[in-house]
């Protein structure tokens, strides 16, 4: 359900900077849906790539040879990122608190003695900032969504209202977060993550459990339609 | 011009003890045969910078060449963690393992200023995060323009680089194409380069979209075939994905892992 809501979220047309794993699947599947003019960024430098399967890493060979173009890391990140080329960044998390901010980079301790090492950031911070809207896509765990992350590896909106602004960042931020219970918006006032909908047959008090903080309930809670026939072709038909 | 030289050998004259040495390549082109050699001629003390160690550095901290490390995201992509560099980060087995981390975007951005000459690089990174409190290379500078404060990188000047391309021709000239990732950055950043390749042809022939390293700006070149292995080379090998699976399996445990490392010495 994660992966058809996810893929759902990204519109025809749009640009998308794309990880591997569930949010490469989400990029393929909406391609193969809904949204056939997608463009697929892969941080590898790989520009329009059309993947016919699903590639294994960033940096698939399956990626270049499908490409509109392939360039160096360093022009993916200045010339396509940094001024706002792109529509949509997705991105995972291993902590994520109520502000939207990230954590994929160390768990308990300090940072020098950490109780987990996580792989980092990758291109996580800067997709955070300049991508026009990020969507995070994470398992919703009470150790995976707390009160405040240990360590701020990507800015969702730091601890409130018009700290993005503040901090000259030009892409909205976390828009959207989708798990594998529903879905949460950040609230345009507070800039809180809230609860608006609910994934077929998943009961708000399961939410409310794997939630590390005191989670606000949209007013008009919806639920997410579940997959479509097609849908659940399409992707048994890639993942396969 | 680059001299072309036996693997050992041109490992011997490149990466010295206690060497600044970056073993690139975004998931493609990676030099394994290379940092193997490294290993088996017990190179100590290295800073070892890489955007993403993945399997070869965690083979190379685990076999105990590495002092530092200076990345952007270690992990096994597609697998998972990097089970040997957890293990020095969290138990320093076999040695403590130092680290400098940044984002991708700013260590591609070090590079660049590096192969420019520049002491430094702009971008808009790092914002926000808790990332710059941990090392003196990023800081900040403020435009003599507009006065917009932006984040400023320590350029990433290396004692040495070493890289994988499809081939050279008799003469050192280098040609690389695919995924090409941040290998003509690391080269010009360093002060000694090699350059391990597929193969020697007599004329490169022109490929679009390919990346040329002249022979004048390489020191060595060395011919291993299926030396990206278990990475691959565009249109000579295909990632060996099965492999990177199972170096989940074989790095978990350290005697698992000095098993293999006895098969490399």
């Amino acid at each position: 359900m994660m992966t058809v809501a996810a893929a759902r979220a990204l519109r025809d047309g749009a640009v998308c900077f794309v990880g591997i794993g569930l949010p490469s699947t989400a990029a393929n599947l909406a391609r193969r849906t809904h949204a056939e003019n997608l463009v697929l960024v892969y941080e590898s430098g790989t520009i329009g790539a059309k993947p016919d399967r699903l590639p294994l890493s960033i940096g698939d060979g399956v990626l270049a040879d499908t490409a509109v173009s392939v360039v160096g890391v360093p022009e993916i990140f200045n010339y396509w990122l940094q001024p706002g080329r792109i529509d949509v960044g997705f991105l995972g998390a291993a902590q994520l608190d109520r502000f939207g901010n990230i954590n994929t980079t160390v768990i308990g301790g300090d940072y020098r003695n950490p109780g987990v090492r996580l792989p980092g950031a990758g291109g996580a911070p800067e997709i955070a900032a300049s991508c026009r809207e990020v969507v995070v896509v994470v398992r919703q765990t009470k150790r995976a969504f707390v009160e405040r992350v240990d360590f701020v590896t990507s800015f969702g909106f730091g601890s409130g209202p018009g700290e993005r602004e503040e901090l000259g960042l030009t892409g909205a931020g976390p828009q959207l977060v989708i798990t594998d219970l529903g879905v949460l918006r950040p609230d345009p006032r507070t800039c809180e993550l809230v609860l608006t909908r609910l994934h077929p047959g998943v009961d708000p008090a399961t939410v409310r459990e794997r939630t590390g903080w005191d989670l606000k309930f949209a007013d008009d809670l919806g639920r997410t339609e579940p997959p479509t026939e097609r849908e659940l072709a399409v992707l048994r038909e890639l993942t396969r | 011009m680059a001299a072309i030289a036996p693997l050992a050998d041109a490992v011997a004259h490149v990466v010295r003890d206690g060497d600044t040495v970056a073993f690139e390549g975004f998931t493609h082109l990676i030099p394994f045969a290379a940092g193997h050699e490294v290993i088996r001629q017990g190179r100590r003390d290295l800073t070892l910078v890489r955007m993403t160690p993945d399997v070869l550095y965690d083979q190379l901290i685990g076999a105990g060449c590495a002092r530092k490390l200076v990345f952007s995201w270690g992990g096994n992509p597609g697998v998972g963690s990097l089970h040997r560099f957890r293990d020095a980060v969290q138990h320093g087995w076999p040695r403590p393992l130092e680290l400098e981390e940044h984002s991708h975007a700013g260590m591609a951005n070090r590079y660049v200023a590096a192969a420019s000459g520049l002491p430094f690089a702009v971008l808009r990174g790092y914002t926000g995060t808790d990332l710059p409190a941990q090392t003196a290379n990023i800081s900040s500078v403020t435009c003599p323009f507009t006065g917009e404060v932006l984040t400023a990188v320590a350029a990433l000047r290396l004692d040495a680089a070493v890289v994988h391309a499809q081939r050279a021709d008799r003469h050192g000239n280098v040609q690389l194409w695919g995924i090409t990732g941040v290998q003509k950055e690391a080269v010009l950043a360093a002060s000694r380069s090699l350059v391990t390749v597929e193969e020697i042809v007599d004329e490169l022939e022109p490929r679009p979209g390919a990346v040329v390293l002249p022979s004048w700006v390489v020191d060595y070149v060395s011919v291993a075939p299926g030396g990206a292995h278990p990475s691959y080379a565009h249109d000579y090998s295909v990632r060996d994905n099965d492999f990177y699976q199972a170096w989940d399996e074989i790095s978990r445990d350290r005697d698992r892992f000095a098993q293999w490392l006895e098969g490399v010495a």
